[in-house]
């Protein structure tokens, strides 16, 4: 029997350095193993606690895998019907400018049924928080073509792979919503190793932070895997995001501050 | 000069045994037990302890947030 | 101060919700109700009580931050026309789905599809049995005049807060354009507290706030259901609003609300002056239905019409409260015709004194 007690000389409060955050609550989350939305979530919660924004704060989700998201955070939560987030993330903002408001979408939610509200939303320069989770597939119907899909990428209703002449291109939505005005910052991030993680942290912080700026939108795509739809173990499916996701959704700044990243 | 000795603890009911924690640890101290929990899942553990800094690597990628780190400098 | 005013329908419901103390209004323009947003729009409802009034992307985009704005507890209005409330039906079932209070004004026009601009009733269906998907009911508001249309908002936000739940003003092109004297009532202040179940954020006092409408336990989905089920039968026990003309004596009776029911209130003096015992009743609620009073009347008369500009949505619900006791047809117009008051003596005579 594998006991998990630790090293009993070092496991001592003072030596605490890392604890799952108090804006978690301690509901099991019902993601596949080795999902990326338990991470984002996680890391929204930390970046929560840090800032001492709990009652300040006001997440909506979205109908995709994350939709029982408010199950796990311990914040008030607004379910969107799918795609809407943006705009009832918006009424939420206007009506209480104080607060610090975020979406949280995946792919299917956010570029293809809610395409007209997510360029609204950025193109408004609503001063709200957009996580957005892609994974390349809907992941909660079982693994159906995204508008994410990469060109030649199987889904159970892309079985040959995505044809792009029948099918349509995979969608940049992070680089369409980085060229309207309304944006303040968009950035591409992925949570899959340690060093990730913490960029991805940080970019989570900026996007609350920027809220109290009040000039715009702040994006952050996070790539993700979905080990079940992609049909592979959870390190094989990081992997595979890596070596095909990343050339396609490469991870960095995209808009700062107002301005494309590399342009003047 | 000080050198940190860590440990961690694994939540290991809520473990999911994704392996990610395994392959993100630079100092290769977590393995999958070859038990199982109660939902089936063969759940991550200390195989050599002693090889933990307390670096968090593995607690920063946890998707389920299982993992608790603890640290201490001690001279070596 | 109260104020009285010379104003369009839809003017009226615009500074009726400011009045009322509204936080916001979302809308998306379509006519033949575009003046509500326009009229909003040059007010400043900002300036004069801090109102959110903003135009949207869709008629998808309004209703979802109708949503978003009833979840943080605020007193929100939206308003369209019927190819726009068709679109606004997935976020009503999520915001019914969700028990939150919210006041929808639809200014039909006649349809199906794009169909016309002018004034028609054939949204009924659509407003009092639900309209989107699941079982669920709206209130739902029938006025005839301007006064009402105003009188209507602050009534709305009233029973829409009461019940939790989203509430019609069901109204039309007509009554929409239509100039009329207006009784405004005072500013009221908008509100400074908010209900308990609000996402205004979570303080360490209390347990945090979901609004969903998901529940992915049968017996708990089930359970909801019959919850709000028996809202709206306390909506039935208590809620029911309606009017009568000449009903005493009646022996004919129109049954009638919004545009037709101003112009059978005519028809019944028309037909009186003819020798023709009729009376009227209106419905004010549609949803809750005045069930318990047609019955009542169904004793007394010797024949029922309904009068609708449809080709005949509320004749059904007025069959179904008769239960066969007297004989109910339908007289209507469409495609944006009004009946005439004489149109309807003839149909009241075609059908019952031949
Ligand atoms: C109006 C509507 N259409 C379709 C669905 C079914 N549906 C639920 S989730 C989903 C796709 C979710 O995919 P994505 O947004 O990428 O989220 P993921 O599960 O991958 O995180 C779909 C199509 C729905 N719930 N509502
Ligand atoms: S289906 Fe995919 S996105 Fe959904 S929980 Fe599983 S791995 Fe994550
Ligand atoms: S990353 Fe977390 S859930 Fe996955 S095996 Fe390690 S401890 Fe378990
Ligand atoms: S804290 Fe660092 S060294 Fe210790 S187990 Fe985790 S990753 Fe390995
Ligand atoms: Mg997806």
């Amino acid at each position: 029997m594998v006991e998990n007690t630790g090293i009993s000389d070092i496991v001592k409060d003072e030596n605490l350095v890392y604890q799952k955050t108090k804006v978690l609550t301690d509901k099991v989350m019902h993601y596949c193993p080795g999902c990326g939305h338990g991470t984002a979530h996680r890391l929204i919660a930390e970046v929560i606690e840090e800032m001492d924004i709990q009652a300040g704060t006001i997440g909506v989700t979205p109908v995709g895998c994350a939709v029982l998201m408010y199950n796990y955070l311990d914040i008030d939560m607004q379910e969107a019907a799918h795609g809407r987030a943006p705009a009832v993330a918006t009424a939420i903002k206007r009506l209480m400018p104080d607060k610090y408001v975020f979406t949280y979408q995946g792919d299917g939610d956010l570029a293809a049924i809610g395409t007209a509200e997510t360029i609204h939303a950025c193109n408004r320069g609503e001063n709200i928080a957009v996580f957005f989770i892609n994974n390349g597939i809907y992941g909660m119907t079982g693994g159906q073509m995204a508008p994410t899909t990469l060109s030649g990428m199987k889904s159970s209703t892309s079985p040959y792979g995505r044809d792009v002449q029948m099918m349509g291109n995979p969608l940049k939505m992070t680089e369409l919503v980085a060229q309207l005005p309304g944006t303040w910052y968009v950035t591409r991030q992925a949570v899959h190793t340690p060093a990730s993680v913490r960029k991805a942290k940080k970019a989570i912080r900026q996007a609350f932070e920027n809220q109290k700026l009040k000039k715009g939108l702040s994006l952050v795509e996070i790539v993700s895997n979905c080990n079940s739809g992609w049909k592979m173990s959870p390190v094989e499916a990081n992997k595979w995001m890596v070596e095909n996701m990343f050339p396609f959704y490469p991870p960095g700044d995209i808009k700062l501050e107002g301005k494309m990243v590399g342009k003047e | 000069m000080a050198k940190s000795k860590g440990s961690i603890i694994v939540d290991k009911e809520r473990c999911k045994g994704c392996e990610i924690c395994v392959l993100a640890c630079p100092t290769g101290v977590i393995s999958l037990a070859r038990e199982v929990n109660s939902k089936g899942y063969h759940f991550a553990y200390m195989e050599n302890p002693e090889a933990c800094t307390g670096c968090t690597n593995c607690a920063v990628v946890c998707p389920d947030g299982v993992i608790t780190v603890y640290r201490k400098k001690v001279n070596a | 101060m109260k104020e009285l005013k010379l104003m369009k329908g839809n003017e009226a419901i615009a500074e009726a919700a400011i009045r009322a103390g509204a936080d916001a209004y979302f809308g998306y323009p379509i006519t033949p109700q575009s003046e509500i947003l326009e009229y909003l729009m040059a007010e400043k409802p900002h300036e004069r009580t801090g109102m959110v009034v903003l135009q949207a992307e869709s008629e998808i985009a309004a209703i979802n931050m109708v949503y978003g704005g009833a979840a943080c507890g605020r007193k929100v209005i939206t308003s369209s026309s019927s190819p726009g409330i068709s679109l606004k039906q997935e976020g009503l079932s999520y915001i019914a789905g969700s028990e939150l209070p919210c006041v929808v004004v639809n200014v039909v026009r006649g349809g199906p599809g794009l169909g016309t601009i002018q004034p028609a009733q054939s949204d009924y269906f659509q407003a009092v049995k639900g309209g989107g998907h699941g079982d669920y009911r709206l209130i739902v508001l029938a006025p005839q005049s301007v006064q009402e249309m105003a009188d209507f908002v602050d009534l709305g936000f009233e029973l829409a807060f009461k019940y939790r739940n989203p509430l019609m003003i069901l109204t039309d092109g007509a009554l929409g354009q239509m100039m009329e004297k207006v009784w405004l009532q005072e500013q009221k202040p908008r509100m400074k507290t908010f209900p308990e179940w609000a996402t205004t954020g979570k303080t360490p006092d209390r347990e945090r706030n979901i609004i969903t409408s998901l529940d992915l336990d049968s017996a708990e989905q089930e359970k909801f259901n019959m919850k709000i089920q028996e809202k709206y039968r306390k909506m039935e026990a208590e809620e029911v609003r309606f009017e009568t003309t000449d009903t005493e004596d009646a022996e004919y009776l129109l049954v009638a609300y919004g545009t037709s029911a101003r112009i059978c209130q005519k028809s019944v003096r028309l037909a009186r002056d003819k020798g023709i015992k009729a009376g009227l009743l209106r419905p004010v609620t549609l949803f809750p239905f005045p069930k318990k009073i047609l019955s009542e009347l169904a004793g007394k008369v010797r024949g029922i019409l309904t009068v609708e500009m449809s080709t005949g949505q509320m004749v059904e619900d007025v069959r179904l409260a008769v239960e066969g006791k007297v004989q109910v047809e339908h007289y209507g117009r469409m495609g944006g015709i009004i009946p005439s008051p004489e149109d309807i003596v003839d149909a009241l005579g075609k059908n019952f004194l031949k």
